[in-house]
């Protein structure tokens, strides 16, 4: 589907209460679009949860549930079992954050996607917990400081890379994982499209930059967004049954310095702590997706 | 839909029976993850799934936490549902109980009262289920195989009331039911269909008419929807009672209510059992009895709701009560003795406790005749304390 052929009507409605220049918003309204409105939303405890909905007020038009933090995967499960009892068929997502997804929520989003669970399943990942205020998460990448991983006088930021979630998600072999951006919408629709179009268990992982917790200016969003990808700190890419299908391949590359600049997250890095960054992204081009052109 | 089961005589051990009950009320989603002693109940239940006896949805999740999850949000989606768990499975599942009740969704999971680690243990002990106390879960306990699954089918009933709407937690002591056989009547699935009739969510996540369940949710509101609940968990020792007449009516086996009372009639003293230790108590009374002694027993069903009116109108006759239980509140005392003192507060008849069987020893008659004769003794002097503990090795009574 076209930007342009996108419905008007939206089922996710402005008046939320998410910081100025948070692209959370966008990746839900835009997916909702594509999803419709035969669909029933699962949000664990988040940004979005809050933003989107504190009684009385709600942003949501279709059924809408939360239970818990770490279960999203095992309540779209069981709206998806209720609908298959009944013999209706209806969409069930979950829009979870990273924390939710890649910490606490792991066991039972493996546990679903072993299943092979018929729903879909969406990470955004803002690469820390932002409704507790910004603690780190295993989302977070080397060296951004958190507020549990302070740029502190011995220790400065995070000593650990970026645990790599949508490799563990196509290891489970599910029908479909896709990683998105909210800077290429092209691409973000067809996917979300993609993963509409097929049954089973589907995984969608969307970066999603937030001016508050990384510290960048709420103008820059979209455009932290591309250089995460053209940086290949984030990679675009799908995966069928665990055989990657497409790798999005930035035309030029740019240095991971590039990416980090602007953001108050990474202000402290070092010269040493830039080559680790680059080296990190460097080691998992190689590995996994092919050498990134040069830049 | 299931296929349809005749009345049948059964000899069958108690996680049969539960799994039984369940298939009978055609429960459409099932999640479940096994753990001693509750395994036989989801393995029955694959069964019964698997040779197409139903057509349930069975989620074999990963945990209890993510089976008691499904549970909600498939009955937050207009579903029956069913779960079962045990000791640790229940400890982990703690976070959700909460949220099954807060939002009103009328699950059954029976427990199956296992020790909770440490040591770990498998045997019997009601401190996994008592704990869940305040988590807003009506809770019962069973003395036998027949009760578990009548109370199965009447756990559907009292949930599903409109004037209760909350979850039900059946419980059966770990092996002594669980993998013990004895015969049950099986009443047959229309009859069972009749009894409870479908269930008819009172809101439900659908598409055609959309609403939010569960949200953030601020001060203003939260307080009222506490009330209601309370209110929602009150209004459920009157649908217990109709329920239970209701059923015996039906299918003539009378659990009376709340409680159940031996020979309390002119008894001078009685004893609060609960579980299985009401057969072995019985047995006690009966003997007692027999030497012209005039003890009763009162077989404590309902936990949550507490029956404090009936246990009140019962203490004003009566010159000394004890409390048996099977879990401790360290630094208190057992569960059911706290809250049996609280209900008969302001009342002058004394009220002691029985600790015994903790870590699923074996509870005999003995044991309970000792607990009898120190009532004997607390009705004609006052007693130097209250907290017994029964055949504990190096506590002398
Ligand atoms: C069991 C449990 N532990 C902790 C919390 C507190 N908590 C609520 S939201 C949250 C962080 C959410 O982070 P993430 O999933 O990344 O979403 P974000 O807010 O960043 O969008 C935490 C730790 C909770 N609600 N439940
Ligand atoms: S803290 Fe970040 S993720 Fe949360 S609402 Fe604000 S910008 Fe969005
Ligand atoms: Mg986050």
């Amino acid at each position: 589907m076209n930007i342009k052929d996108l419905p008007e009507e939206s089922l996710f409605t402005p008046g939320h209460t998410a910081c100025a220049g948070c692209p959370a918003p966008a990746i839900v309204r835009n997916m909702m679009k594509i999803f419709g409105k035969d669909t029933i939303v699962y949000t664990p405890a988040n940004c979005l949860l809050v933003f989107s909905g504190t009684y009385p007020y709600l942003a949501w038009r279709v059924p809408y549930l939360h239970e818990a933090f770490e279960n999203t995967a095992a309540c779209i499960s069981g709206v998806a079992r209720a609908y298959r009892k009944k013999g209706k068929k209806t969409l069930v997502v979950g829009i979870a954050g990273d924390g939710g997804t890649y910490d606490i929520g792991i066991q039972a989003l493996s546990g679903a996607a072993e299943r092979n669970e018929d729903v879909i399943y969406v990470c955004y990942d803002n690469e820390a917990y932002m409704n507790t205020g910004i603690q780190r998460s295993g989302a977070t990448p080397y060296g951004a400081a958190t507020t549990t991983t302070p740029a502190g006088r011995k220790i400065a930021g995070k000593l650990e890379h970026k645990k790599d979630m949508a490799e563990i998600m196509r290891a489970h072999e599910v029908p479909y994982v896709a990683t998105l951006s909210i800077s290429h919408p092209k691409d973000f629709l067809e996917k979300v499209e993609k993963a509409k179009e097929t049954e089973g268990f589907r995984y969608l992982h969307v970066l999603s930059p937030c001016p508050t917790g990384w510290r960048f200016d709420p103008a820059k969003s979209i455009e932290i967004a591309r250089k995460a990808v053209d940086s290949g700190m984030w990679t675009l890419y799908e995966a069928e049954y665990g055989e990657i299908t497409n790798i999005y391949k930035p035309k030029k590359k740019i240095p991971v310095e590039e990416y980090i600049k602007g953001q108050g997250r990474f202000r402290h890095f070092t010269p040493e702590m830039i080559a680790e960054l680059q080296k990190w992204v460097d080691r998992k081009w190689k590995r996994l997706y092919g050498e990134l052109p040069e830049s | 839909m299931i296929q349809k089961l005749p009345a049948k005589k059964m000899v069958v051990t108690g996680d049969y029976a539960a799994a039984y009950g369940a298939l009978l009320c055609d429960v459409d989603v099932v999640a479940a993850y096994p753990i001693t002693p509750q395994t036989l109940i989801v393995e029955e239940f694959s069964n019964f799934v698997n040779d197409g006896i139903t057509d349930a949805e069975f989620i074999m999740v990963e945990s209890e936490h993510s089976a008691m999850s499904a549970c909600i949000a498939a009955q937050a989606a207009g579903a029956r549902t069913y779960t079962a768990t045990a000791s640790q499975g229940l400890a982990l599942m703690h976070e959700m109980l909460f949220i099954a009740s807060a939002l009103r969704l009328p699950i059954v999971m029976p427990v199956v009262n296992r020790t909770v680690a440490a040591p770990i243990g498998i045997w019997c002990e009601h401190n996994d289920s008592m704990p869940q106390r305040d988590t807003g879960w009506i809770q019962m306990a069973c003395e036998d195989n027949q009760e578990v699954l009548d109370m199965i089918i009447m756990a559907y009933k009292i949930g599903e009331r409109k004037d209760v709407l909350l979850p039900v937690m059946p419980c059966l002591d770990a092996f002594i039911l669980s993998h013990t056989v004895e015969p049950v009547d099986a009443p047959s699935s229309d009859e069972v269909a009749d009894f409870i009739g479908k269930y008819e969510p009172h809101a439900m996540l659908d598409p055609d008419n959309p609403m939010a369940i569960g949200t953030f949710t601020p001060p203003e509101y939260i307080q009222e929807l506490r009330y209601q609940n309370h209110v929602a968990m009150e209004n459920a020792k009157k649908a217990i009672k109709e329920v239970t007449k209701e059923f015996a009516d039906e299918f003539g086996r009378d659990y009376h209510g709340l409680i159940e009372e031996y020979k309390c009639d002119d008894a001078e003293v009685v004893l609060i059992t609960v579980g299985t230790v009401t057969g072995t108590a019985r047995e006690v009374v009966d003997k007692l009895r027999q030497q012209g002694k005039k003890v009763g027993l009162i077989k404590l069903r309902f936990y949550r709701p507490f029956p404090r009116e009936e246990l009140r109108s019962i203490a004003e006759n009566v010159e000394a009560i004890g409390v048996y239980d099977r879990a401790i509140s360290y630094g208190s005392g057992g569960p059911l003795f706290i809250e049996t003192r609280n209900a008969l507060y302001g009342m002058d008849v004394p009220v002691l406790n029985f600790l015994a069987g903790l870590g699923g020893r074996d509870v005999v008659t003995g044991d309970v005749e000792k607990m009898y004769e120190i009532l004997m003794k607390a009705k004609d002097s006052k007693p130097d304390k209250e907290i017994y503990w029964i055949g504990t090795r190096g506590v002398s009574i």
